[in-house]
């Protein structure tokens, strides 16, 4: 199909929520850029960056002084303030598509008088506004994961299948991002219903249809056709992006280099920098690990087992008979970098990691895995 | 400091378990939690018989219990009498709270002089029989389950009890308050705010209160299940901390747990 102009999201957020559509986008809260519940663009950042680096994160006006403390908190909408007109000027935020399609704590099923009662799996429609190129490379990766091979997930499934997804190209790549070296961004290329691209001079989006949803949800807005400057300013910001990249990882022997790293002496070094508070895994878009918790509810008698995020940074996580197989926060780190880069490759085909640099900035010691790896 | 595993063990016969609740150098609060489950309580009270819980009521009902929770630290000569005799009449002993698992805020004593603060604090210092040092529960029976937290949190207090009724192992992760955190989707106060925080090295079970609320984690649930405090002592100190200030941090309510105890000597204590 080809490529329009909207002027405005108002009418595109208008038309979702009247199709049914719970709009999720990025919003400001406490000092960060979150995915929360909006109902118009003016609850969108407007005039918001962020500057990333290894263990930082700092909001700020695009013009102007740093403006984030946990004191001062952030609210949502604070449009008016905005010096730049910008709704999506800043790159991935500490939430992906994960909390959506994978979410922290799921019931999966209830015994009740000791008879087993499947929870539900009917997943509300929500369209995601605002997920990035590397989001978008995530959820294919966690497709293969959770809905490829002999054991498909029938939640995930309802829960993805009930997710429109509004792409946004970027344009601020931040200081941890490294898309460009794995091949998954900065431009949305696939996977989403509608990618848009943020233009300014004048405030404008040029946007894509990526399936039949996203070309009804299109058509059924106020748009006009793209003219050649229009496609030629979108372009530029592809290409200025890849040029603004802040890490980046040699691909070529990748997975041999991080195989054959089993007993190099460095994750020892780096086990010493490691807090093994799991933090990366649990803000990585492909991270898919969960353990399983079993309640008793005292006051009705009933009981649960819920699904819920864990990482393999944590004791519990490898523990076979009674002890934890990586015990050594050694062991941690080697796991999680050699899952990303080396077996996921064996297990599903493709890496586990698509540059969206989150375990760069949210570890709170700084560790890099860009870094870890040119030392391997 | 470890908890001890356990699977628990039911009482026999089919009749209805014994609770028991004792309290030593502690401040109440860990007890209050347990009151304040209020729904929850009333069922607990018809599952088990509460035969021993001053806190609620003057019932003293002789032993044995099936399930005694015990809240605050050894810290006088009767209490190390009183906390045998406990043990001797408790199928399952559980630890509730800083105090009873760590020695709690009371085990600063153990970085000064005890006959020094009582010459300072009592006219009559001489009537004052206390211990030298504040010790945990563990240091002097064997304890079937440590709950942490100062006070504890109430959705694991039920879970304790609930899973010792059903004979099943508590399900209380060791691992840092920042999974919690995450869990819950608060952002992180130290890389968005510079804000120090202890969740690296806390062991989970607050569901994260502090970040949320944009405060660094204080430490409440004593050190987590592999706490890398050198690590961390490094990040604080360029978030600004001083020596001191890093000390003190680890010097509240689980100082005397050994992992806090190394980290504050790791700070230079
Ligand atoms: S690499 Fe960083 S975020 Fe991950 S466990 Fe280690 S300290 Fe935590
Ligand atoms: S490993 Fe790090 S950079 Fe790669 S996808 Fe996960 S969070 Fe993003
Ligand atoms: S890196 Fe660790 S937490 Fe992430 S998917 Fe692999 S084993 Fe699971
Ligand atoms: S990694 Fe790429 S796609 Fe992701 S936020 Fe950064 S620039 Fe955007
Ligand atoms: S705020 Fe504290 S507890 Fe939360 S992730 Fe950051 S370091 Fe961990």
């Amino acid at each position: 199909m080809d490529r329009v102009v909207l002027d405005s999201l108002e009418p595109l957020i208008a038309v979702l929520t009247g199709m049914g559509y719970t709009v999720a986008g990025p919003t400001v809260r406490d000092g960060v850029i979150r995915f929360a519940e909006i109902s118009s663009a003016a609850d969108l950042p407007a005039g918001w960056t962020d500057e990333q680096n290894a263990g930082r994160y700092r909001l700020r006006r695009a013009a102007g002084p740093e403006a984030t403390g946990s004191q001062d908190r952030l609210e949502t909408g604070d449009a008016s303030a905005g010096d730049g007109e910008q709704v999506f000027g800043y790159a991935a935020s500490p939430d992906s598509a994960k909390r959506y399609t994978h979410p922290p704590r799921t019931t999966l099923f209830r015994l009740r008088d000791g008879v087993p009662e499947e929870a539900g799996r009917e997943a509300p429609p929500i369209a995601l506004l605002g997920v990035r190129p590397c989001d978008l490379a995530a959820l294919a990766v966690q497709d293969r994961v959770f809905l490829g091979g002999r054991y498909p997930d029938p939640a995930y499934r309802a829960r993805r299948e009930a997710l429109l997804l509004i792409a946004v190209d970027c344009a601020t790549p931040g200081g941890t991002c490294f898309c460009a070296s794995m091949g998954t961004g900065p431009t949305a290329v696939s996977g989403f219903d509608v990618a848009l691209t943020e233009l300014t001079g004048p405030h404008r989006f040029v946007a894509a249809a990526g399936s039949p949803r996203g070309a009804g949800l299109l058509a059924a807005l106020p748009t006009r056709p793209a003219t050649a400057a229009d496609l030629e300013a979108a372009e530029e910001v592809g290409r200025t992006a890849r040029t603004r990249m802040g890490r980046r990882v040699e691909l070529d022997g990748l997975k041999e280099r991080v195989a054959e790293a089993h007993d190099s002496p460095i994750w020892n070094e780096t086990a010493s920098r490691c807090l093994s508070c799991a933090n990366c895994t649990m803000v990585c878009p492909t991270c898919f690990c969960t353990t399983v918790e079993d309640g008793a509810d005292l006051a009705d008698g009933t009981a649960a087992r819920a699904e819920r995020w864990d990482s393999c940074f944590t004791l519990g996580f490898s523990e076979l008979g009674g002890a934890p197989v990586r015990g050594s926060g050694a062991a941690r780190y080697r796991q999680w970098l050699t899952h990303k880069f080396s077996t996921w490759v064996d297990q599903f085909g493709g890496y586990g990691c698509v540059g969206c640099g989150r375990c760069i900035t949210w570890c709170p010691t700084g560790i890099d895995i860009t870094e870890e790896l040119e030392r391997l | 400091m470890n908890a001890p595993r356990t699977n628990g063990s039911r009482p026999t016969g089919g009749r209805v378990p014994r609770l028991a609740v004792w309290k030593f150098a502690s401040c109440d609060g860990c007890q209050l939690t347990l009151l304040d489950c209020e729904d929850e309580l009333l069922t607990v009270a018809g599952r088990v018989e509460v035969a021993h819980f001053l806190e609620a009521s003057s019932i003293r009902g002789a032993g044995p219990y099936d399930l005694s929770l015990v809240e605050g630290s050894i810290t006088t000569p009767d209490d190390l009498e009183r906390i045998r005799h406990v043990r001797r009449v408790s199928r399952n002993l559980v630890t509730i709270g800083a105090c009873a698992t760590a020695g709690g805020i009371q085990a600063l004593r153990d970085f000064a002089d005890v006959r020094e603060f009582a010459s300072v604090v009592y006219a009559r210092p001489g009537y004052v029989a206390a211990l030298e040092r504040s010790t945990p529960i563990s240091a002097h029976v064997p304890v079937d389950f440590e709950l942490r937290g100062c006070p504890i949190d109430r959705r694991q207090l039920l879970e304790v009890i609930g899973a010792f009724l059903a004979g099943r192992r508590p399900d209380v992760p060791a691992h840092s308050v920042c999974v919690e955190c995450k869990l819950r989707g608060a952002a992180c106060v130290v890389v968005a705010h510079g804000t120090p925080c202890l969740g690296p090295v806390t062991q989970a079970g607050c569901g994260a209160l502090c970040p949320a609320f944009g405060r660094g984690c204080y430490g409440c649930f004593g050190p987590a299940e592999s706490p890398n405090a050198a690590a961390l002592n490094a990040r604080l100190r360029e978030l600004g901390m001083s020596t001191p200030e890093l000390v003190r941090v680890y010097r509240t309510f689980n100082a005397a747990s050994e992992p806090f105890r190394r980290a504050a000597e790791e700070a230079g204590a």
